[in-house]
C-alpha cells in the first residue's frame, strides 16, 4: 500500500491518518483529518486552539479511537486498542503532562512497567541503570550522573528530557509529542529541540505539536496545519514562512485540494 | 549501536542539582536520621540505667514484645506507600483470631494441651487467620481500587464491620486455646522466641518484595503518581488490590499470632493497633503522601516506642509518658517528611 507524496516520490508513511472523524457528543473534534509522518522527519503540527490536534495525536497514539476513518502503520491499516497496542507498534507518545513518576528516579521511570528482571519477580535495577546512562548519553541528555536522584529534584527541562528520552528509547517507528516545549524556558527549549533532532537522524519519525511557529520552522522538516478538525495545509521545509503559517491556521491560506467540507 | 554522537555539544549543562555534602544527603535520608533517634534514646537509657536496660535479655524481650506489631506494619508500609491507609487492622487481627480458633475447633485441636498439639492444628489456625485476612484485605482493596472509595473511609467501613462480625461470631465471648503455644512460647533455637523469627521472616520478606521486586517498584510508582503507572501499562486497580491483600494478610496472621502469644482470642482488644502500625511506619520515614519508604525504616519505627516504653519502666518513670514522647516524634517526622518534599520538588 503505498502512496504518493507531494513531490511524488513513492514513499511510505510510518504513521498516517486518513479521513478520521472524531465526535465528543455535540463537538466535532475532527472533521475528516488527514496526516502523515516518515521515518527520519520530523513533522509539526499545527493549528489553533480547539483545531483537533490533541485528538487527533490520542487516535494516532491509540489513547482514543476513531469514530469514521482510518490509521495506518506503514501502509497497514490498525485498529488500536489502546495506547499499548501502539507501543507494541513502536508508537511512542509524551503527554503534556509526561506521566513521570517524581519519587522515582530517572532508570526506574525510564523502565517503568517494563522493569529488566532477573529471577522472573525481581528487578535489576544496576542494568537498567546502565542502559539508561547508556541511553541518555546516546541522546545527548545530560543527567548521566544524576541516576540515583528522583525526578522530582529535576528541573523542568530535565525532567522534558527524561520523557523524551524514555520514549525515544522505547520508540522503534514514532514519537508523538504533545506540546513539548509549551513550559519551557529559551534554554531548555533549545535542549529539547535538539533532542528531537538527535532522536530523528536515528531515523524515527517525530511528531510534534507546538504554538511556537519560529521554532516549528527551525526544526520540522514537515508542517501540517489542521483548523477546525480537518487538515487545511501541508508544507516541506522552505516552502512556510510565519506569516503563511499564520494565513493558513486562521483559514486565509490552503494548499489541499480536497478540504473536507463541515 | 555506538555512534559517534559529540558530547562536546550538548555539554553546556544547564542547572544540574548540585552535589550535595555527604551530611546533608544523610540527614535528608529519614531512615538515617529516625535510626539516629533510636540509637540516642538507647544510648540514654543506657546511661541512666546500664545494668538493667542494655542486656540482651532485654532486648531479646521488646523484640518478642514487638514482632506481632512488626508483622501489621511490614503490611501497613506497602499501603502507605500508595498513598493509602489501612484503618482495619484491629478488624483484621481480630478476625484473624476467631478464623484461627474456629479452624481449630473445626480440626479438633481447641482443646489441645500445649505438650499435645501438632503441626496440623497449628496450620490448620495459620490457615484461619489467613483467610481472614484476605477477606478484609480484598473488601478494603476491591472497594479502594475499584469503587473508588478514600482509604480512610473505605477502611474504616470493614474496621466496624469486621470488629462486629467478630463479636457476632463470637456471641461475645472471647475463646481460649492453648493449642499454639509452640508458635507463642516456642523456642525452636534455644533462647529466642520463635516469635521473634516470625517478625524477621515478615522484615525479610516484605524487604525482598518493596525493594527489590517488581511488584514493589510499581508499588512506589503508584504512590507516587497513579497516571504514570498507568500509561506505563501497569494495571493500577489489580496492584492496589493486591497491596490491599497485603495488608489484609498480615494483620490476619497478627491475628493467629495474638492467638498464640495470649492463648485467647481477644476481640474487645486491638483497638489502637491501626495507629500503632501507622505510627510506626510514619516514624520509619514512609510518606503519608505516598511514593516514599522503607521496610527498614519502618523496622526502626516499631522500636522507637517499644525502647521508649521498656525504658521509662526500667528508669522507673511513668511509663506513660511514652505515649506522649511518640506523639510528638510522630509530628516531627511527618514534618520533617513535608520538609523534604518542599525543598527537594522543582517546577
Ligand atoms: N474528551 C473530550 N470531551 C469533549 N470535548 C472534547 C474532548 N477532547 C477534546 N474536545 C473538544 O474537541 C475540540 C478539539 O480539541 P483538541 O483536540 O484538544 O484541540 P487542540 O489540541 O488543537 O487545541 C475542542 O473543541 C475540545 O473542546
Ligand atoms: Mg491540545
Amino acid at each position: 500500500m503505498t502512496t504518493v507524496d507531494g513531490n511524488g516520490a513513492a514513499t511510505v508513511p510510518v504513521l498516517s491518518a486518513h479521513r478520521v472523524v472524531k465526535t465528543f457528543g455535540q463537538v466535532r473534534a475532527l472533521r475528516g483529518a488527514s496526516f502523515e509522518a516518515y521515518p527520519g522527519e520530523v513533522t509539526a503540527l499545527v493549528g489553533d486552539n480547539g483545531a483537533g490536534k490533541s485528538t487527533l495525536i490520542k487516535i494516532l497514539a491509540g489513547a482514543l479511537p476513531p469514530d469514521e476513518g482510518e490509521v495506518r502503520v506503514d501502509g497497514e491499516l490498525v485498529r488500536f486498542a489502546n495506547p499499548h497496542d501502539a507501543k507494541d507498534r513502536g508508537i511512542e507518545t509524551v503527554y503534556q503532562d509526561l506521566a513521570l513518576a517524581p519519587d522515582l528516579d530517572a532508570p526506574a521511570n525510564v523502565f517503568l512497567g517494563r522493569e529488566i528482571r532477573r529471577f522472573r519477580y525481581l528487578h535489576n535495577h544496576a542494568e537498567m541503570r546502565r542502559r539508561t546512562a547508556a541511553a541518555f548519553r546516546e541522546l545527548g541528555v545530560g543527567l548521566v550522573q544524576d541516576m540515583r536522584a528522583p525526578v522530582a529534584a529535576f528541573s523542568g527541562g530535565q525532567k522534558q528530557s527524561v520523557a523524551i528520552a524514555r520514549a525515544a528509547m522505547w520508540a522503534s517507528k514514532v514519537i508523538i509529542m504533545d506540546e513539548p516545549t509549551a513550559a519551557l524556558g529559551v534554554i531548555q527549549t533549545e535542549k529539547v529541540l535538539d533532542l528531537i533532532k538527535r532522536v530523528r537522524d536515528r531515523g524515527i519519525a517525530v511528531v510534534f505539536i507546538s504554538h511556537n511557529l519560529p521554532e516549528v520552522l527551525q526544526v520540522a522538516d514537515r508542517i501540517e496545519v489542521l483548523r477546525l478538525g480537518s487538515r487545511v495545509a501541508r508544507f516541506r521545509r522552505g516552502e512556510s514562512d510565519v506569516d503563511r503559517l499564520i494565513a493558513a491556521i486562521s483559514g486565509a491560506y490552503t494548499n489541499e485540494e480536497e478540504v473536507t467540507a463541515a | 549501536m555506538s555512534t559517534e554522537t559529540e558530547p562536546a555539544t550538548v555539554a553546556a549543562e544547564e542547572v544540574t542539582p548540585h552535589r550535595e555534602p555527604v551530611l546533608r544527603t544523610v540527614v535528608r535520608n529519614p531512615t538515617v536520621v529516625t535510626f539516629a533517634v533510636l540509637v540516642v534514646i538507647i544510648l540514654g537509657f543506657t546511661v541512666a540505667e546500664p545494668s538493667l536496660f542494655f542486656q540482651g535479655d532485654n532486648f531479646l524481650q521488646i523484640a518478642q514484645n514487638v514482632a506481632i506489631l512488626t508483622v501489621v506494619s511490614v503490611g501497613t508500609t506497602f499501603v502507605i506507600i500508595t498513598a493509602g491507609v489501612d484503618l482495619s487492622i484491629p478488624a483484621g487481627i481480630v478476625l484473624g483470631e476467631v478464623f484461627s480458633v474456629k479452624a481449630l475447633a473445626m480440626v479438633g485441636g481447641l482443646d489441645a494441651d500445649a505438650d499435645a498439639t501438632n503441626a496440623g492444628y497449628i496450620l490448620a489456625a495459620l490457615a484461619g487467620g489467613v483467610l481472614a485476612g484476605l477477606v478484609i484485605g480484598g473488601i478494603n482493596g476491591l472497594v479502594v481500587a475499584y469503587l473508588r472509595v478514600p482509604p480512610l473511609l473505605a477502611t474504616l467501613g470493614t474496621l466496624g464491620a469486621g470488629l462486629g462480625m467478630a463479636l457476632v461470631l463470637q456471641k461475645g465471648v472471647n475463646t481460649a486455646t492453648y493449642a499454639l503455644d509452640p508458635v507463642g512460647h516456642g523456642h525452636l533455637v534455644p533462647g529466642v522466641p520463635n516469635l521473634i523469627w516470625i517478625g524477621l521472616i515478615a522484615v525479610v520478606a516484605g524487604f525482598v518484595l518493596l525493594h527489590m521486586a517488581v511488584f514493589g517498584r510499581h508499588t512506589y510508582a503508584i504512590g507516587s503518581n497513579p497516571e504514570s503507572a498507568r500509561r506505563a501499562g501497569i494495571n493500577v486497580e489489580r496492584h492496589l488490590l493486591k497491596v490491599y491483600l497485603i495488608g489484609g494478610l498480615t494483620s490476619g496472621i497478627a491475628g493467629f499470632l495474638s492467638v498464640s502469644y495470649f492463648s485467647t482470642t481477644s476481640i474487645g482488644g486491638h483497638s489502637t493497633d491501626n495507629l500503632q502500625a501507622i505510627t510506626a511506619v510514619a516514624l520509619g520515614g514512609t510518606s503519608l503522601f505516598g511514593g516514599i519508604g522503607s521496610i527498614i525504616g519502618t523496622l526502626i519505627g516499631v522500636w522507637i516506642p517499644a525502647i521508649l516504653n521498656n525504658g521509662l519502666v526500667i528508669t522507673g518513670v511513668q511509663p506513660y509518658w511514652q505515649q506522649v514522647a511518640v506523639g510528638f516524634v510522630l509530628i516531627a517526622a511527618v514534618w520533617f517528611d513535608q520538609l523534604r518534599r518542599r525543598s527537594r520538588d522543582r517546577f
